[in-house]
């Protein structure tokens, strides 16, 4: 593997919580540049003919291994566009650890959007961990703006841990997924805003098959002067049942706003949506404080633990 | 332990201000076991939270130890060892119950150390350790909870607003021998208990009645108890008291 610096290590290890070169199958990305590609006997990463991205393939029945594709970017004024597509084998049970994190202190914005498509064989269970994370005092932005689309085959599942908690100054996430008969989605997203950053979270969910089922929950905490939109939609089309939350704790000037949407276009299809947008509850921090927590303290509890 | 000099307590309404504490002065020792009592709406909870720094005195003067805390917030309170249990403990997501007895204990604690506090409220440790302490715990679960992060800290004087009320499952015994234990482990620790309940009155050193923000009786155990006793509800009897006054 080509050396990395301290910056990247440090945006390494937030992203991705590697400290070294991960086990298993990776590709990491530094400053628009595959620094290091591992493939195994059961996954191959392969670079795409065009250069745009990696094609990773997982043979079926793989079970208990991982991949790791973290992206850094250290260099200010970097703009990239990274097309990564997964073909995750039947019956395969995998990790897979996205994430990217950008360091920029210079003036000149900094911008990473990945596009993952994810096409999940027969009863393959993936697991999906993908960070953002932004640091650096530069002027410059740091922009991520990531797509996610994932086909779920019949008796698949996915779950999604998805998770920006600082640093990145503007984000427009969407995430698209179509499941098949017997197939579930899990999404649990983590986000919070602070500064002027603002986050778009758009998820657009169709339940086409019997027996399918998604369940998308989003935590979000908006600080200062920060802006987020959460739209979460779920389109039941079969004998399914789908769930989404928005729970969001607003703070300072912060502003948000929950579009939560349901479409049912067959009569077995059931849908349910939540969401709720509040400050902390002053209780709250009474109560912490009457532990010895200053308030500034208590709500750093309140809000680790609502983000956890 | 616990001087209260001439401490009142007005609050806004609709109708104007409300006189909640009217001009109370106590003097609580160290080691002791005191219980408040009187009828509802008297000013008992207003009273220990006054002492805990969660309402601000109108009027009056607050010394702890000796040491004047009338201007201290609730952390510095905390701090000079208040210790606050709430009648109706609040609900956090996202926060584990062993957060919470960490955040109590103020230092990093191991597990077998939160399952112990855990089990001494009666509660299963490991199947609570990791429970959120949101909505999908009950009422009383909550309040066993609330007492634990009490037993974490180590406090000089804790106070309990009705630490009875909806512990229903949980047997009385079982919160008498905390407090107890709790006043033999600690040289000098005192507890105030807000109570209607006889069981608990009966354990005290010196009872308190309150009424319409006023102390109406104080005294030991003795001397108070007989008026008391006997009665389906001890807040009969202070309602009776108040009006023979």
């Amino acid at each position: 593997m080509a050396k990395m610096d301290a910056i990247q290590m440090q945006l390494l290890q937030e992203v991705a919580g590697l400290h070294e070169i991960p086990e298993g199958a990776y590709n990491i990305r530094a400053n628009s540049k595959a620094v290091g590609r591992q493939s195994t006997a059961n996954i191959e990463i392969t670079p795409k003919e065009n250069g745009s991205g990696i094609d990773i393939r997982i043979k079926e029945g793989t079970k208990h291994e991982s991949v790791h594709i973290p992206v850094v970017l250290s260099e200010s004024g970097l703009k990239e566009t990274v097309y990564n597509d997964f073909y995750v084998g039947d019956d395969a049970d995998v990790l897979i650890v996205a994430g990217c994190g950008i360091d920029n202190c210079g003036t000149q914005d900094s911008e990473h959007d990945g596009i993952h498509r994810f096409f999940i064989g027969k009863n393959a269970k993936v697991k999906y961990v993908e960070k953002h994370y932004g640091s650096g005092n530069g002027d410059g932005k740091r922009i991520l703006n990531p797509v996610t689309e994932v086909h779920l085959d019949e008796g698949s599942t996915m779950e999604m841990e998805m998770v920006q908690i600082k640093g990145v100054d503007s984000t427009d996430r969407s995430t698209i997924a179509e499941l098949k008969a017997d197939a579930k989605l899990i999404v649990r997203e983590r986000l919070m805003t602070h500064g002027q950053q603002s986050a778009l979270s758009i998820y657009k969910v169709t339940l086409d098959g019997d027996g399918s089922s998604a369940d998308v929950v989003s935590r979000s905490v908006a600080r200062d002067h920060s802006y987020q939109k959460l739209d979460m939609c779920i389109l039941g089309n079969a004998a399914c049942t789908g769930h989404t939350e928005c729970d969001s704790i607003i703070m300072d000037d912060g502003r948000i706003l929950a579009v939560p949407s349901l479409e049912a276009n067959s009569v077995d299809a059931q849908l349910v949506h939540e969401a709720a947008i509040g400050k902390i509850a002053g209780e709250q921090l009474v109560k912490l404080m009457t532990l010895g927590l200053t308030e500034a303290e208590a709500e750093e509890q309140i809000i680790n633990g609502f983000l956890k | 332990m616990l001087d209260l000099n001439h401490i009142s307590f007005k609050a806004e309404s609709d109708n104007g201000e409300i006189q909640i504490i009217n001009d109370i002065s106590l003097h609580l020792d160290p080691g002791k076991f005191i219980v408040i009592t009187g009828p509802n709406g008297g000013g008992k909870s207003t009273l220990a939270k006054l002492i805990a720094g969660i309402e601000p005195i109108t009027a009056g003067q607050v010394v702890f130890e000796g040491k004047d805390i009338t201007n201290m917030s609730i952390t510095d309170r905390a701090k000079c060892g208040i210790g606050f249990a709430f009648q109706q403990p609040v609900r956090f997501k996202g926060l584990t119950v062993f957060d919470l007895l960490r955040i109590a204990a103020g230092k990093t604690i191991s597990v077998s150390e939160a399952c112990g506090y855990l089990s001494e409220v009666g509660l299963c440790a490991k199947d609570y350790i990791k429970r959120e302490v949101n909505a999908s715990l009950s009422g009383g679960e909550l309040k066993r909870i609330e007492i634990a992060t009490i037993l974490a800290r180590d406090v000089r004087l804790a106070i309990f607003d009705e630490p009875e009320a909806g512990i229903d499952l949980w047997s009385f015994q079982n919160l008498i021998r905390i407090f107890e234990k709790m006043q033999q482990n600690e040289n000098g620790r005192s507890i105030l208990v807000i109570s209607h309940q006889e069981r608990i009155l009966n354990i005290a050193d010196e009872i308190i009645v309150l009424s319409e923000g006023k102390i109406l009786r104080q005294g030991k155990r003795d001397e108070i108890l007989p008026d008391i006793i006997g009665t389906k509800y001890a807040s009969d009897v202070c309602r009776k008291l108040s009006e023979e006054a």
